[in-house]
C-alpha cells in the first residue's frame, strides 16, 4: 500500500476507512483480551496493544482531506531512517543507563531500591535487550534502509511497510521490556519474550526481509554490494534462531506464560545455538554489514581486498553456527557436541581476522586519517575491539581455559569488549556519518565533539574489561583453590566480597562509556538543529548531496521538480 | 547410522571433504581473471560521487 | 564445465534469491549436524531412578524463580570438577533436567550453584535469607525478596500448565492433572489433602508449611518448595553402592 509513490492520486477514503476500520477492530480485540486475560502483565500488554492500535487509528484517519506525500522516485526514501537515527541515539542512552544502574546493584545492592520491578533479575534482561536488541537493532535497521539504497541506487521498497517494521519494531522493545519488569520471561538468555511477543516480532521481521529484498530485487546495480549479504544473512538467520528457539506451548491463550517446546540437554543447545548465534548473525554479521560500506565511505577508499570479503562472508556464516556448544562445556551436553563446539569456535578466528584485516587494511595508504579525522579513528578501534575479542572468544573456547572461565565475569567482560568495542563504536560511527547526509547538514555539529566521545568510551571500555577479566579469574581460581589440609581454602561469600572493587572500577567504566553518549547526544541533536560548533577544523569524508539519488528508471524520471528536501 | 559411524565419518571424509571445500572455494575467490569483476563491484559504492549513470 | 562453475558465483552475487537460499542452507547444516542426533541419540539422557515431573506447588515456585530471573546469577549445572563436587555436591546428570521446561543451567555464578540446595538449609534459613540476604550472608549482593511471603499464591490455570507441559513431553497423568489444584494446597499444608497419596504419585515430595506462616499459602511457599527439591530426586549412595557391587 504505497501511497506515496502515486503522485496523480489522493488519499481514497474508501481506504483510509477500512483501514482505520481494521485498526478499530485490532483495538477492540486486545481490551477484551485485557479484560479477559489470566493474568496482570498479560492484561497490561493487551492494553499498550490497544494504545499503540489507537495511535495507529489516529495517524490513518488523519489522512483525509490531506496531500498525499509527494512522490520522489528521484529521491532515497529517508524518513524512516532518520526516525531510526533517532531511536538507536535513544534507546543506546536507555540502555547504558539500566546498565550502570545493574553494575551499582553488584557493587551495592541498595540499588535494588527494595522494589521488585527493579531488582537484578528483572534488569538485566531489560538491559541486555535495550542494548542489543533496541539499540543494535535500531542501528542494523536504519542502517541496513541506507546502506540498501544507496548501494543498490534504488529508493526503499513499499515505504509504508518499512514505516510498519520501524513502529512495530519499537512495540516489540517496548512490549519486551514492560515485560521484563513485570516479571513477564521465558528465562532463556536473549530470548526472554513471551510467545505472543515473539509471534510480533516474526511479522514484523518478516516484513523487514520483504522490504530490505524487494529494494535488493528493484535494484539499477547489476551487483549485489557485500554489505548487503550481511545484512541479508543477518536477517534470515535471525529469522531461523527466533522460530526454532521460541517453539513453546502457552497453557493459556490469554496468559502471558508459556513452556518451551524442549528440555534439559536440547532445550540447552537449542538456547545456546540461538544465543550464540545472536551474537554471530545479530552481532556480528550485521555489523559486519555496516563496517563494509561504512568504512569505504568514510575512508574514502573501496575496500582493501573484495574478493577476502567472499570469502569472509560464507566461511563466517558457515563456522558461526556450529560455535554454541561452547557455552556448555563440561555440562552433561554430550562430549561430541562439546568438541565439535570448540572445534568450529577456534576456526572461526579465522574468517573474524580475516574481516578485522579486511577493514583495517582499507585504510592502507592514508593511515594519517586515523590522526585526522575522528569519525574513521572510531570505526578503526571498533574494528581494533572486534578483532581482540574475536580472539578471545575461541581462547575461551578452548575447553581447558573454559573450565576456568566459565560461570565467572571474565564472560562478562569479553562480552563488553566486544559489545562496547565493536558494536558500539561502529554505530556511533555510522551515526555521525549518516547524521549530517540524513539531515542535509554541511557537517556534523562539532567533529572535535566526536573526539571527546571516543577517548571517554576508549578509557570506559579499557576499565569494564580489565576489571572484568581480573575479576573472572580472581573467582576462577579461589573458588579451585585448595589449602594443604586438603580443604577448599575460600567460601563462596568470600569470593562474592572480593570481587567488590572490580565491581566498583566496572560501574566507573560505564559511568565514562555513558559519558560519551552523552557527547553523542548533544551532537546529534545540534546537528539536527542546523547547527555548527565554532572550532578548529577537522577532516571528514566529503559529501555531495546533489548525487545521493537513486537511479531513476527513464519512464518516471521526467515530471517531480528537484526542490530540495 | 549409529554415534559410532557418525564419528568416524566425521573424523574422516568429513574432514577431507570440507578442507577440500574450502580450498576449492578460496582459490576460485582469489583466482587471477576475476580482478576487473571484484575491482568494479568494490568501487560500485563510489559511482555516486561520478556522473550518474 | 569449468567456465559454467566459476560463473556460478557470479549468478548468486546477482540473485538475491539465490543468495538467500544458498546463505540459508549454508547456516542450516551447523544446527542440523548438532542439535538434531540430540533427539535420536539415546545415550544423550542415560535413565536414571529417581527423577520425576514436579508437583504443581514445585512447578509454581520454579515459575517463581524463572519470573525473578534467579537463573541468571544461580547455576544449577554441577560440572565434573573437584573443586565443584565437593562444593555442591555430585556432578549434574543430563536425567536431572528431562522434565525442565524450559532448562535452568545458568550462564553466570554471580551467586552459588544451586544444583543440589534441596535439603542443605532449613526452610526457616531459606525464609530470612529470601527476605534479607544480608541477615545471614553479610557478604552477599543478591536482592530481598521479602514480597514473596506477602503475595498469596495465586495460579489461574495450574492443571492447564501441567497440561501444556504434557504436550512437550512430561508424563503427568489424567489423575495429576485433575488433583492439580488439591495438591497445591496440600502440599503447601493449606488443606488435609492425603499427603501420602501425594507422595505416592510423586515420590519424595514433601508436604509442609514451608514459609512458616500456616495462615496463608504464598508465593514464598512454593519458592522454597522448590528450592528444597533441587537435587533430591537421584540417591547417589544407592547408585554408587550398585556401582561397588558390580
Amino acid at each position: 500500500m504505497n501511497r506515496g509513490d502515486n503522485a496523480f492520486q489522493g488519499v481514497d477514503l474508501d481506504d483510509v476507512v477500512t483501514r482505520a476500520g481494521g485498526w478499530l477492530l485490532l483495538i477492540f480485540l486486545c481490551v477484551s483480551a485485557a479484560g479477559f486475560a489470566a493474568d496482570t502483565g498479560f492484561a497490561v500488554h493487551m492494553m499498550i496493544c490497544a494504545a499503540a492500535a489507537t495511535i495507529a487509528a489516529f495517524y490513518t484517519l488523519r489522512q483525509v482531506g490531506r496531500e498525499p506525500e509527494a512522490a520522489r522516485p528521484d529521491r532515497y526514501y529517508d524518513d524512516v531512517i532518520r526516525w531510526g537515527v533517532i531511536a538507536t541515539v535513544f534507546w543506546g542512552v536507555a540502555g547504558f543507563l539500566v546498565g550502570i544502574l545493574i553494575a551499582s546493584q553488584l557493587s551495592w545492592p541498595i540499588f535494588n531500591l527494595g522494589l521488585e520491578y527493579t531488582s537484578f533479575g528483572r534488569l538485566r534482561p531489560l538491559h541486555t535487550s535495550a542494548v542489543i536488541f533496541a539499540f543494535g537493532g535500531n542501528a542494523l535497521i536504519a542502517t541496513s534502509f541506507y546502506v540498501v539504497q544507496r548501494t543498490c541506487r534504488a529508493r526503499l521498497f513499499a515505504p509504508a511497510l518499512a514505516r510498519f517494521v520501524f513502529w512495530g519494531y519499537q512495540l516489540f522493545i517496548v512490549l519486551a521490556a514492560t515485560g521484563y519488569m513485570m516479571g513477564i520471561t521465558e528465562g532463556r538468555e536473549y530470548a526472554e519474550p513471551e510467545w505472543y511477543v515473539d509471534i510480533w516480532l516474526t511479522i514484523v521481521w518478516v516484513s523487514y526481509l520483504v522490504v530490505f529484498v524487494g529494494t535488493i530485487v528493484k535494484r539499477s546495480e547489476p551487483h549485489i554490494y557485500v554489505a548487503n549479504w550481511f545484512y541479508l544473512g543477518f536477517i534470515i538467520t535471525v529469522a531461523m534462531l527466533h522460530l526454532v528457539n521460541n517453539i513453546s506451548v502457552p497453557p493459556s491463550w490469554l496468559g502471558s506464560k508459556s513452556y518451551s517446546a524442549f528440555s534439559g540437554v536440547q532445550d540447552a543447545l537449542t538456547q545456546w545455538w540461538y544465543g550464540h548465534n545472536a551474537v554471530g548473525f545479530f552481532l556480528t554479521a550485521g555489523f559486519l554489514g555496516m563496517m563494509y560500506y561504512f568504512v569505504p565511505k568514510q575512508a574514502e577508499r573501496p575496500i582493501y581486498s573484495y574478493r577476502l570479503s567472499i570469502v569472509h562472508f560464507w566461511s563466517l556464516i558457515f563456522l558461526y553456527i556450529w560455535a554454541g556448544p561452547h557455552h556448555l562445556h563440561y555440562t552433561a551436553l554430550p562430549d561430541w557436541a562439546q568438541t565439535l563446539g570448540m572445534v568450529f569456535s577456534v576456526m572461526l578466528w579465522m574468517p573474524s581476522w580475516g574481516g578485522m584485516i579486511n577493514g583495517l587494511m582499507t585504510l592502507n595508504g592514508a593511515w594519517d586519517k586515523i590522526r585526522t579525522d575522528p569519525i574513521i579513528r572510531m570505526m578503526v578501534f571498533a574494528l581494533a575491539f572486534y578483532g581482540m575479542s574475536t580472539f578471545e572468544g575461541p581462547m575461551m573456547s578452548v575447553k581447558s581455559v573454559n573450565s576456568l572461565s566459565h560461570y565467572t565475569n571474565w564472560t562478562i567482560g569479553h562480552v563488553h569488549s566486544g559489545a562496547l568495542g565493536w558494536n558500539g563504536m561502529i554505530t556511533f560511527g555510522a551515526i555521525y556519518y549518516m547524521t549530517p547526509r540524513l539531515w542535509g547538514r554541511e557537517r556534523l555539529y562539532s567533529l572535535r565533539m566526536v573526539n571527546w566521545h571516543f577517548w571517554c568510551a576508549t578509557l570506559g571500555i579499557v576499565l569494564y574489561a580489565s576489571s572484568m577479566w581480573v575479576a573472572g579469574i580472581t573467582q576462577g581460581l579461589m573458588w579451585r583453590e585448595y589449602g594443604e589440609d586438603g580443604y577448599l581454602v575460600y567460601s563462596f561469600a568470600e569470593v562474592v566480597a572480593a570481587l567488590h572493587p572490580y565491581y566498583v572500577i566496572r560501574t566507573a567504566g560505564g559511568l565514562l562509556y555513558f559519558a560519551g553518549a552523552i557527547f553523542m547526544v548533544w551532537n546529534v541533536w545540534m546537528t539536527i538543529a542546523g547547527k555548527l560548533r565554532d572550532e578548529a577544523p577537522m577532516t571528514t569524508a566529503a559529501f555531495d548531496p546533489a548525487k545521493d539519488r537513486p537511479v531513476v528508471p527513464a519512464r518516471t524520471a521526467a515530471p517531480v521538480p528537484l526542490a530540495a528536501e | 547410522m549409529s554415534y559410532e559411524a557418525l564419528r568416524q565419518f566425521a573424523d574422516s571424509w568429513g574432514l577431507v571433504l570440507m578442507g577440500v571445500g574450502f580450498v576449492a572455494f578460496v582459490g576460485w575467490a582469489f583466482r587471477p581473471n576475476s580482478t576487473a569483476a571484484t575491482r568494479r563491484a568494490a568501487t560500485s559504492i563510489f559511482e555516486e560521487d561520478q556522473a550518474d549513470g | 564445465m569449468a567456465i559454467s562453475f566459476l560463473q556460478k558465483h557470479k549468478v548468486i552475487e546477482r540473485n538475491v534469491m539465490l543468495l538467500m537460499v544458498f546463505a540459508l542452507l549454508v547456516v542450516a547444516v551447523g544446527g542440523i549436524v548438532e542439535i538434531a542426533p540430540l533427539f535420536w541419540i539415546k545415550e544423550t539422557v542415560p535413565k536414571v531412578d529417581g527423577v520425576r515431573p514436579y508437583t504443581p506447588l514445585e512447578l509454581a515456585g520454579r515459575n517463581i524463580y524463572i519470573r525473578e530471573g534467579c537463573s541468571l546469577c544461580h547455576s544449577q549445572m554441577i560440572r565434573p570438577f573437584r573443586d565443584e563436587v565437593e562444593r555442591y555436591g555430585h556432578y549434574s546428570l543430563a536425567s536431572e533436567s528431562m522434565y525442565d521446561h524450559p532448562f535452568l543451567w545458568g550462564s553466570e555464578r554471580t551467586g552459588p550453584d544451586l544444583a543440589r540446595v534441596g535439603g542443605r538449609y532449613s526452610d526457616e534459613w531459606h525464609r530470612q535469607h529470601l527476605t534479607d540476604p544480608r541477615s545471614v550472608v553479610p557478604e552477599s549482593i543478591m536482592p530481598g525478596y521479602a514480597f514473596l511471603a506477602d503475595r498469596n499464591l495465586e495460579l489461574p490455570h495450574i492443571d492447564r500448565d501441567l497440561m501444556a507441559l504434557r504436550d512437550v513431553g512430561v508424563p503427568y497423568s489424567d489423575d495429576d492433572v485433575k488433583k492439580a489444584v488439591a495438591d497445591v494446597l496440600t502440599q503447601g499444608d493449606f488443606s488435609d489433602g492425603d499427603k501420602a497419596e501425594l507422595a505416592k504419585r510423586y515420590p519424595g515430595a514433601q508436604s509442609r508449611d514451608y514459609d512458616g506462616n500456616p495462615g496463608r499459602l504464598t508465593e514464598m511457599d512454593a519458592l522454597i518448595a522448590y528450592l528444597q527439591m533441587l537435587g533430591t530426586q537421584v540417591d547417589f549412595k544407592k547408585a554408587a553402592a550398585r556401582e561397588t557391587a558390580k
